[in-house]
C-alpha cells in the first residue's frame, strides 16, 4: 500500500543524502520523493511516497525521527490530502498532427508549453492514474522523453504537517 | 583573533576532556599543534581503529563521552570500525578527523575521503565543517547529541583551513539547541500505570535487562524494581553486570549463546519485561512468536526500537532509570510462588554439576574464569574480546559491583585489547582485564606498544588453541567438518613476543598452574600476559 509522508527538515547540506540513505539501507522502497524549501526558508520539506505495510510506515517514520537534522515527519492520513505530480512530456508531431495533439491538451486540462516543426511539449499537472492516461492517448505520435516530478501533497482543510509553523508565520 | 584548531581544542577543554586517543597526520596538525599546549592528554595508539575502540572503553568505565582523533583518508577509514562498533552498542563517542582543503573537496587529492558519507550509517550524527565560526557551535551540539538520549557516536570532520582559518574570538554556546533533536526522558504516566496493571495480573512475569540499564546508570533502579516486585530477571549479553550472578532471582544469559534456564524462562513468561533491550537475533531467536504468547512491556529511550524486532503491547519511551525508579516506588511483590519455584528448579537443573576435564595439558577455559572470577576484586572491569573466549567470559565471570564490557552488537575481534586500555585509563584505580582468544588479540596486539609507552597495567589473558574456535566450531556442527581458514598457525610464541615489549608473561597448560599465575598477574603493577593452551576442541557453551 501507498502512503504519502510530510517530513520537514533544516535546510541543510547533506540531509536529502541522510535522508535516501537511510531509505536504501533499511530496505524501505521509495515511489517518489519531492524537495522544496517550505514557508520557512531555513526550512525544506521532503515529500515521500512509500510502499510499503503500516509495520513499515511505521518504522519510516520513527527512523527518519531519529535523523537529527529531521524536524517533523508526517504520515498524511488517506483521502485527507490532495497530491499532484507535474509532468513535462515531449511528443513526435508534425503539422497535420498538430490539431489533433491540441484537442487532447483541451480534453485533458494539459498546457502545450512548446512547440517545433517535429514536436509539441505538454505540461501536465494531475495525479499518476490521470498521468498515465494523458501518456496513454500520447503514445500512438511517438514519446520523445518524459519528465516526472515526485508527488506533492498537502492537507485538506487549515491543518498543516507543522503546526507551530503556521501559527509561527 | 584566534584559529579553528585552537577552537577545537578550548572546545574540547570547555567539556571538560582530559584524555583523546589519536592518530595524528598532515590533515589535523594544525589542532595537534595547539592539543600540545593544552593539559589535555593524548595517548598515541598504534592503528586508528583501536583509538576508537580506547575511546569507547574510555567512555563505557567512565560514563563520559570518548574522544578519538585521526587525520584525512587512510586514518579517518581505518576509524570506521570502531565508529560502528560504538554505534551498535550504543556508546557516546567523539570522532574527529581531519580533511583536506575545504576547496579540494571532492577532487580525490592526496588522502581524501568523503568520511562522513562513509560514517552516514554508523553515526548517530556528523558534521563537515564549511565555517571556522560555526566550530564551538557543533561541538557543543556533537557533545549534547552523542551523550543524550540514546547515546552514539557523533562524527566531526575539519577540512584542514577551516582548522587554520581565524575568526574574532572564541565563545563557548550554553547549550545546544537542537530544533529537531528533543530526547524525551519521563516515561508516560498512562503507559507505566498500564504497566503496573499488567505487572499485578501477571503468572508468571519476567524482566529482561538489557544494555540500556547500564547506560542509563540505572543499576540500583533496576535491583529495587527486581526486589520489591520480586519477579525474576535475564539478562542480554549487554546488561551483564547489571545483577550480580549469584542473585537468587538472577537466572542468566538469554540468547544463542546463553544459559537454557533463562531461555526457557523466557519462553514460558506470560509477562516480559524488557528493559533497555533491542531484541537482537542473537538474544531472542524469534521474537514475534514471544510476543504472541507474553504479553510485552518494552521500555527504551529510542522509541524506533519499540516495535522494530518485536511488538510492543505496552511500549513506554523514556529514560529507563526514571521509568524503573517509578516503577519500584509503585510495584508490589505479588509474583506467584510457583512461578519462582519453577524457575528456581530450572535455574539447579540446567546448572552442570561441574565442568568435565578436556585433556591434560590445557587449561580448561570456562573453570578457569570462574576461578579467576573469584580472585578478582569485586569492582573489577571485564573486557572480552568476541569469538569463544567472549561467551565464555560472558557466562562464567561473576561480575559483581563491576563492569562487563564487550562488542556485542557488532562482534568486532580485536575490540578487547585497546577497550581495556581505555577502560583502565578512566579507572585507574580498578583491575581491568582483557580475555582474547589467539585471533583477536593479534588483530590488536600492536596495541602492546602503547601499553608500553604509556605505561597501562592492562591484564590480558590470551586463550590460545591455534584455532578461530567459534567459527571452528560452526564449521564442524554445520558444514560437515570441513574446516577451511580456522586454523591459526604461525603465530608468535606470545610470552616471547610480550617479553620484547618489556612486558611480563608466562604460559600456563593447566588450571592449577593459570589460577597459580593469575594471582601473581593480580598482584602485579604492571601489564601481564598470561598465555593459557586451551584444547582446540574445547567447546563454547
Amino acid at each position: 500500500m501507498k502512503h504519502t509522508l510530510s517530513v520537514l527538515v533544516e535546510n541543510q547540506p547533506g540531509v536529502l543524502s541522510k535522508v535516501s540513505g537511510l531509505f536504501a539501507r533499511r530496505g524501505f522502497n521509495i515511489d517518489s520523493l519531492a524537495v522544496g524549501i517550505a514557508e520557512d526558508p531555513t526550512i525544506s520539506r521532503i515529500t515521500i511516497v512509500v510502499d510499503g505495510d503500516d509495520y513499515i510506515v511505521e518504522q519510516v517514520e520513527k527512523q527518519l525521527n531519529k535523523l537529527i537534522p529531521v524536524i517533523k515527519v508526517k504520515v498524511l492520513e488517506p483521502n485527507r490530502f490532495i497530491s499532484y505530480e507535474l509532468s513535462l512530456i515531449k511528443v513526435g508531431c508534425n503539422t497535420k498532427q498538430r490539431a489533433e495533439l491540441m484537442k487532447i491538451a483541451e480534453l485533458m486540462h494539459a498546457h502545450i508549453v512548446d512547440v517545433s516543426t517535429t514536436s509539441l511539449t505538454f505540461q501536465f499537472t494531475d495525479n499518476d492514474e490521470r498521468t498515465q492516461t494523458l501518456i496513454s492517448l500520447l503514445k500512438p505520435y511517438g514519446i520523445k522523453e518524459i519528465v516526472r516530478a515526485g508527488t506533492l501533497a498537502i492537507e485538506k482543510g487549515p491543518s498543516t504537517a507543522r503546526k507551530q509553523t503556521s501559527e509561527s508565520m | 583573533m584566534i584559529s579553528g584548531a585552537e577552537i577545537m581544542v578550548k572546545c574540547l577543554e570547555s567539556e571538560g576532556v582530559d584524555l583523546v586517543f589519536g592518530y595524528p597526520g598532515a590533515a589535523i596538525c594544525p589542532f595537534y599543534d595547539y592539543l600540545s599546549r593544552s593539559s589535555i592528554r593524548h595517548i598515541l595508539v598504534r592503528e586508528e581503529q583501536n583509538a576508537a575502540h580506547a575511546a569507547s572503553g574510555y567512555a563505557r568505565a567512565s560514563g563520559k563521552p570518548g574522544v578519538c582523533i585521526a587525520t584525512s583518508g587512510p586514518g579517518a577509514t581505518n576509524l570506521i570500525t570502531g565508529i560502528a562498533t560504538a554505534y551498535m552498542d550504543s556508546i557516546p563517542l567523539i570522532a574527529i578527523t581531519g580533511q583536506v582543503s575545504s576547496e579540494l573537496l571532492g577532487r580525490d587529492v592526496f588522502q581524501e575521503a568523503d568520511i562522513t558519507g562513509a560514517c552516514e550509517p554508523f553515526t548517530k550524527h556528523s558534521y563537515l565543517v564549511k565555517n571556522t565560526a560555526d566550530l564551538p557551535r557543533i561541538f557543543k551540539e556533537a557533545f549534547h547529541i552523542a551523550s543524550t538520549g540514546r547515546p552514539g557516536p557523533v562524527l566531526i570532520d575539519v577540512p584542514v583551513d577551516m582548522q587554520t582559518a581565524e575568526i574574532q574570538e572564541f565563545v563557548y554556546p550554553q547549550k545546544a539547541n537542537i530544533i529537531g533533536y528533543k530526547p524525551r526522558t519521563q516515561g508516560h504516566a498512562m503507559q507505566i500505570k498500564k504497566a503496573l496493571i499488567a505487572i499485578t495480573e501477571a503468572q508468571r512475569p519476567i524482566i529482561c535487562c538489557g544494555g540500556g540499564v547500564v547506560l542509563a546508570g540505572a543499576r540500583n533502579e533496576l535491583i529495587a524494581f527486581a526486589q520489591n516486585s520480586g519477579i525474576p530477571v535475564v539478562s542480554t549479553m549487554m546488561g551483564i553486570g547489571v545483577i550480580p550472578m549469584d542473585s537468587r532471582l538472577y537466572l542468566g544469559m538469554i540468547g544463542m549463546h546463553g544459559h537454557a534456564n533463562a531461555n526457557r524462562a523466557m519462553k514460558e513468561a506470560d509477562l516480559v519485561i524488557l528493559c533497555g533491550a533491542r531484541v537482537g537475533d542473537r538474544a531472542v531467536s524469534a521474537p514475534q512468536q514471544m510476543a504472541k504468547k507474553a504479553t510485552i512491556i518494552h521500555i527504551d529511550i529510542d522509541p524506533a526500537e519499540i516495535g522494530k524486532n518485536m511488538t510492543a503491547h505496552i511500549p513506554i519511551v523514556g529514560d529507563i532509570r526514571l521509568v524503573l525508579r517509578e516503577l519500584a516506588e509503585k510495584v508490589t511483590n505479588i509474583v506467584p510462588e510457583e512461578w519462582i519455584t519453577c524457575v528456581l528448579r530450572y535455574k539447579e537443573e540446567y546448572t552442570p554439576a561441574g565442568i568435565p576435564e578436556n585433556g591434560t595439558g590445557f587449561v580448561e577455559p570456562r573453570s578457569f574464569i570462574r576461578a579467576l572470577s573469584q580472585k578478582m576484586e569485586d569492582n573489577a572491569i571485564l573486557v572480552s574480546d568476541v569469538g569463544q573466549n567472549q561467551i565464555w567470559a560472558a557466562r562464567n565471570f561473576n561480575v559483581k559491583e563491576g563492569r562487563f564490557l564487550t562488542s556485542g552488537g557488532l562482534g568486532t575481534m580485536g575490540y578487547a585489547l585497546p577497550a581495556a586500555l581505555g577502560a583502565k585509563l578512566a579507572k585507574p584505580k580498578r583491575q581491568v582485564l582483557c580475555i582474547c582468544g589467539d585471533g583477536s588479540f593479534q588483530m590488536a596486539m600492536c596495541e602492546l606498544g602503547t601499553l608500553c609507552q604509556n605505561q597501562i597495567p592492562v591484564k590480558i589473558i590470551v586463550m590460545q588453541n591455534d584455532r578461530l574456535g567459534m567459527v571452528w566450531e560452526i564449521q564442524t556442527k554445520k558444514y560437515k567438518g570441513h574446516h577451511i581458514a580456522t586454523q591459526l598457525s604461525g603465530s608468535p610464541d606470545f610470552v616471547r613476543l610480550a617479553q620484547a615489549y618489556g612486558i611480563e608473561a608466562a604460559y600456563a597448560d593447566c588450571n592449577d598452574e593459570a589460577e597459580r599465575l593469575a594471582a601473581k598477574m593480580l598482584a602485579s603493577e604492571h601489564a601481564f600476559i598470561l598465555v593459557c593452551r586451551v584444547n582446540p576442541d574445547a567447546p563454547t557453551i
